[in-house]
């Protein structure tokens, strides 16, 4: 009963109007899921294992689409230079590329919303040492960080072990780059809050700070990170493809959305296009949909563009 | 100078809050100026009955909203000391059953509720924070308790506060301070935010549950009219300073200060008396750069040259001794009691 | 009689949102004469902002006029183009806002902006309006006027900055002047200062105003007459005496009483229970059936139209034929 209401005040909330009424949202929501969907239940639902060596012919190699003159439909995308159907590498690919994605987003999320709450809701000297050390963060391009990450833990580990934590240390790297914004925002959200009488009546009860922030300052708080945070999964695929493409990304052993574009970039020019194409468009489609969908969060959330 | 009444619930010894308004270091160098301070409030006793409403009334940027903010602890005085019960106020603060007999009602409805919680986690909160109750079923029953108490429906609990009407959100609010069984309640400006028929449901709340539970009321306002309602004693606050303190039945029936006095003028005429209003000339100054002597002087008809110089302490006033005063001309008797001020420069 | 300045029948103004069509304002219609002050009182969100609003063309969008029309000097007004209704503001209608803040532009002294309003609006060059500009300052009790013309709103105090919106809502001379709160984001002995410039201006230049506040002492020294408001409809409308010391409609009488009075104490205070019905959840019959101490059977069921009560008019059925007796 009390679970009914709550799917019936969702359905009639205003976001939900707002999202209904918003074809190319509906449009983006759709696409996000079919990508979202594919890479999540790729064991189960892809038509091969690009993976499993065994099954690999390598007389199916450089197969062109299923439309194609020599097409199989079999392989609905094509295979690659090792007969890996293209389609099946794609959802496994889209599967690392939005794992680093979101666990770099929840990284950031965490330490920007920590930095943010406390700059806000003490000030001063907190504030200003947690603000300048965002500001020195945002002079430094998240590439460049993170190819110095990279860099340092290539050099400090022996090789097999960097393969084995290679998917952390881009996970880190790109997550550690992005919480400055985070923390902006939340820092800015709290500021206001902070002197909303609701936070004085709590003061007055005399709870302590950190349970202030906790229960009262960070759910009102949530709302902009929200929109960040959708924002930012798009750039941190992104991020996390541009690191693959350079080849210091994840291992090869499990090749990401970028580790295919850069393979695939190899034969673009002697005309298996459609090894390194798809990918692309896949990528494309996935960012640019989870993109749209931030924007609509941020117009939905924000009641002065209403 | 100590104020003169009989067990006080809460006492303030010269007390001070000073802000620093002071522009950024680099820029303050640049400019070649010292830091700056505003001082909020500066230096006021008074002290409040048991069971008794002290009134304090003044325009904005007077420091009343501060002083309220002071003797809830919500900021500590640059100097000065407020007494709550015999202890003082940080002493108190420290120690979560003498903290759980002061509470605050705010002055925005729209503000002073998390608009993330549901009203009977609102209302419980303090029963929570300071452990008044612990089993689950005990603290509901409270909350439908006080709900009831202030005209509330007990199934209004499980709605969230943007469901409620600014009036209903104020008795909410005044359910959330009296949950911790308090005795002393700070009420900064709470029926300033709505309207007035809603006031007049609020005031009477009020005024009933003082009487039923024996509460102490240290009520904020800028209204006379609802000032006169409510309050045994009345205090006038004036950039920072106490200028007149006084039963409030005196105040209202013979004002001794000339602010006093001209805030009775400003009132608006209800009963249409045809009586003209004469409007006091000038603005409150920036409380960053007071003038001299006694703050009032610019505005004042009946300033001199020794209010210029020289700042009025708070004394007996002549022939009202039970009002005190800030005020040189009334200690000289040049005050022309009875007849009209005429404002300088209005 | 002479015809009058403003005239407003049965206005009508809705705001659809997804959830159905509210009804904001519901059949209002009052005039006011040359020279008038009429006061509009009310409760927050009985539709006292939204008339003056829906005058000066300036309803906030979805809102919309769905019928009825306002009529100034006889000509139709609420169904103008934009650019028609860009001229007719500040020229024959001058409005004045709660805050001053978002009447004045921050990036140009208070003297362009005067002067800017007097060139488009009258036949003046720049120097000329330059100079009936600083008497304006001057009228409006600017100290140093011919100094702070060149002053850019932030410079000046919350009461002045109000004084220098007053001196632009007259500047150009308008035969109509909407009020919206002009005193309540100011001090108590500021306010006093502020109505007494706007009662004696007005009453210099002729100028009608329409005063809407919610503050009845407000009322009652500045307006001619008064509308009570109550849940987008007027309740009552009279001479302000009649209404302010014998309210007709038991809503007027009510709003009345529960004003604290600053010259005695009351035991308690008179109080109108419940609250004002949201705008999606209007009850039928008289609106404010629920809360009416007076309420028979009728007002459940039918909704009562303005009609002579006493001295005023009063959308009450105590004053229709039939009613019981305790009028």
């Amino acid at each position: 009963m009390a679970q009914m209401n709550a799917i019936q005040r969702a359905l009639d909330s205003d976001i939900w109007y707002s999202f209904t009424r918003s074809p190319i949202t509906v449009a983006s929501a759709i696409v996000a899921l079919i990508c979202v969907g594919g890479a999540v239940l790729a064991p189960w639902i892809a038509p091969h294992n690009p993976f499993d060596l065994a099954s690999l012919q390598l007389m199916d190699a450089f197969k062109p689409p299923a439309w194609e003159a020599d097409g199989d439909p079999n392989y609905l995308l094509g295979t690659d230079d090792q007969g890996r159907d293209v389609l099946s590498a794609i959802m496994y690919g889209a599967r690392v590329s939005l794992l680093v994605g979101f666990c770099a987003v929840l990284l950031s999320v965490s330490i920007g919303i920590t930095a943010g709450l406390a700059a806000g809701y003490m000030g001063g000297t907190v504030d200003a040492v947690l603000m300048r050390i965002a500001d020195i963060k945002l002079t430094f391009p998240t590439i460049l960080i993170a190819l110095l990450i990279d860099g340092v833990v290539r050099a400090a580990l022996p090789r097999e072990v960097h393969d084995q934590i290679a998917l952390y240390v881009v996970i880190f790297a790109i997550g550690i780059s992005n919480w400055p914004s985070f923390a902006r925002t939340v820092r800015g959200s709290t500021l206001v809050e902070r002197n909303k009488e609701y936070v004085q009546a709590a003061r007055v009860i005399g709870l302590s700070r950190a349970r202030i922030m906790v229960t009262h300052v960070l759910p009102n708080v949530l709302g902009p990170v929200l929109v960040i945070a959708t924002l930012n999964l798009g750039f941190a695929v992104l991020a996390e493809a541009t690191l693959s493409f350079l080849g210091v990304g994840v291992p090869p052993t499990q090749p990401s959305l970028g580790t295919l574009i850069r393979i695939g970039n190899d034969f673009l020019f002697s005309g298996e296009w459609w090894i390194t194409i798809f990918p692309g468009i896949a990528l494309i489609l996935l960012v640019l949909s989870v993109n749209l969908l931030g924007d609509w969060l941020r117009d939905a959330l924000n009641p002065k563009l209403r | 100078m100590r104020d003169p009444i009989g067990t006080p619930m809460l006492e303030t010894i010269n007390v001070a809050r000073h802000f620093d308004v002071s522009r950024p270091l680099v820029q303050r160098v640049l400019a070649r100026e010292g830091r700056r301070s505003l001082k909020a409030v500066d230096g006021i006793s008074f002290a409040i009955e048991k069971g008794t409403t002290l009134s304090l009334v003044g325009e904005s940027g007077c420091g009343k909203s501060t002083v309220a903010r002071l003797v809830v602890g919500l900021y500590g005085p640059t100097f000065g000391s407020v007494i709550f019960d015999g202890q003082d106020l940080s002493q108190a603060r420290a120690d979560s059953s003498q903290r759980r007999r002061m509470q605050m009602i705010f002055q925005d409805p729209y503000a002073s509720l998390n608009p993330r919680w549901r009203v009977r986690d609102i209302i419980a909160e303090p029963i929570r924070a300071f452990g008044l109750m612990k089993d689950k079923a005990e603290i509901g029953a409270k909350v439908a308790e006080l709900l009831t108490q202030v005209g509330l429906s007990p199934l209004d609990g499980q709605k969230f506060p943007h469901e409620f009407s600014g009036g209903q959100r104020q008795r909410i609010s005044i359910a959330r301070a009296l949950s911790s069984n308090p005795e002393f309640l700070v009420c900064d400006e709470p029926t300033s935010a709505l309207d007035v028929s809603v006031q007049a449901q609020i005031l009477n709340l009020m005024k009933d549950l003082q009487q039923r539970l024996g509460l102490t009321y240290l009520f904020i306002s800028h209204n006379l009219a609802v000032v006169r309602q409510v309050s045994d004693r009345v205090g006038v606050m004036y950039l920072g300073r106490l200028v007149e303190l006084a039963p409030a039945e005196t105040l209202f029936t013979t004002a001794r200060h000339p602010y006093t006095r001209a805030l009775m003028e400003a009132i608006p005429d209800l009963e249409m008396t045809g009586r003209q209003r004469i409007p006091v000339g000038g603005e409150v100054p920036s409380p960053i750069n007071p003038p001299s002597g006694c703050p009032f002087h610019p505005r004042c008809p009946l300033a001199d040259a020794r209010c210029k110089a020289e700042r009025p302490e708070m004394i007996p006033a002549r022939g009202t001794p039970e009002t005190m005063v800030a005020c040189h001309a009334v200690e000289e008797g040049r005050d022309r009691v009875g007849e009209p001020l005429v404002a300088a420069g209005g | 009689m002479t015809a009058p300045l403003l005239e407003v029948r049965n206005l009508r103004v809705e705001f659809p949102t997804r959830r159905g069509t509210l009804v904001a304002l519901n059949d209002v219609s009052f005039s006011i004469a040359q020279g008038e002050v009429l006061g509009v009182v009310g409760e927050s969100g009985a539709g006292k902002s939204m008339t003056g609003a829906a005058i000066i063309g300036l309803l906030e969008p979805p809102g919309r006029i769905a019928g009825g029309e306002i009529l100034l000097n006889g000509r139709r007004i609420d169904n103008l183009p934009y650019s028609e209704l860009r001229k007719l503001r500040g020229r024959e209608i001058g409005a004045i806002f709660q805050d001053p803040l978002t009447t004045l532009n921050p990036l140009y002294t208070v003297g362009a902006q005067l002067i800017e309003t007097m060139v488009t609006h009258l036949p003046l060059n720049p120097a000329q309006a330059r100079a009936k500009a600083i008497e304006w300052l001057e009228l409006v009790g600017i100290p140093a006027a011919s100094q702070r013309i060149d002053s850019y709103p932030h410079e000046f105090s919350g009461g002045m900055r109000q004084r220098v919106v007053i001196a632009l809502a007259l500047c150009a001379e308008p035969k109509l002047i909407v009020a919206d709160e002009p005193t309540t984001a100011l001090d108590v002995s500021i306010q006093a200062q502020v109505i007494a410039l706007l009662k004696s201006l007005a009453r210099e230049k002729g100028t009608s105003m329409m005063l809407v506040t919610h503050d009845m002492g407000v009322i009652a020294e500045t307006a001619d007459r008064v509308a009570v408001m109550y849940a987008g409809r007027i309740v009552e409308i009279g001479a302000v005496r009649n209404v302010v010391r014998h309210a007709s409609h038991p809503y007027s009488a009510g709003l009345m009483g529960s004003i604290p009075p600053v010259g005695r104490r009351l035991d308690r205070m008179q109080q109108i229970d419940g609250s004002m019905p949201r705008l999606s959840a209007i009850p039928p019959g008289c609106a404010y059936n629920p809360r009416c101490p007076k309420v028979f059977d009728r007002c459940r069921v039918e909704r009562p139209e303005l009609m002579p009560a006493g001295d005023s008019l009063a959308a009450c059925w105590l004053y229709a034929e039939g009613a019981p007796r305790h009028a």
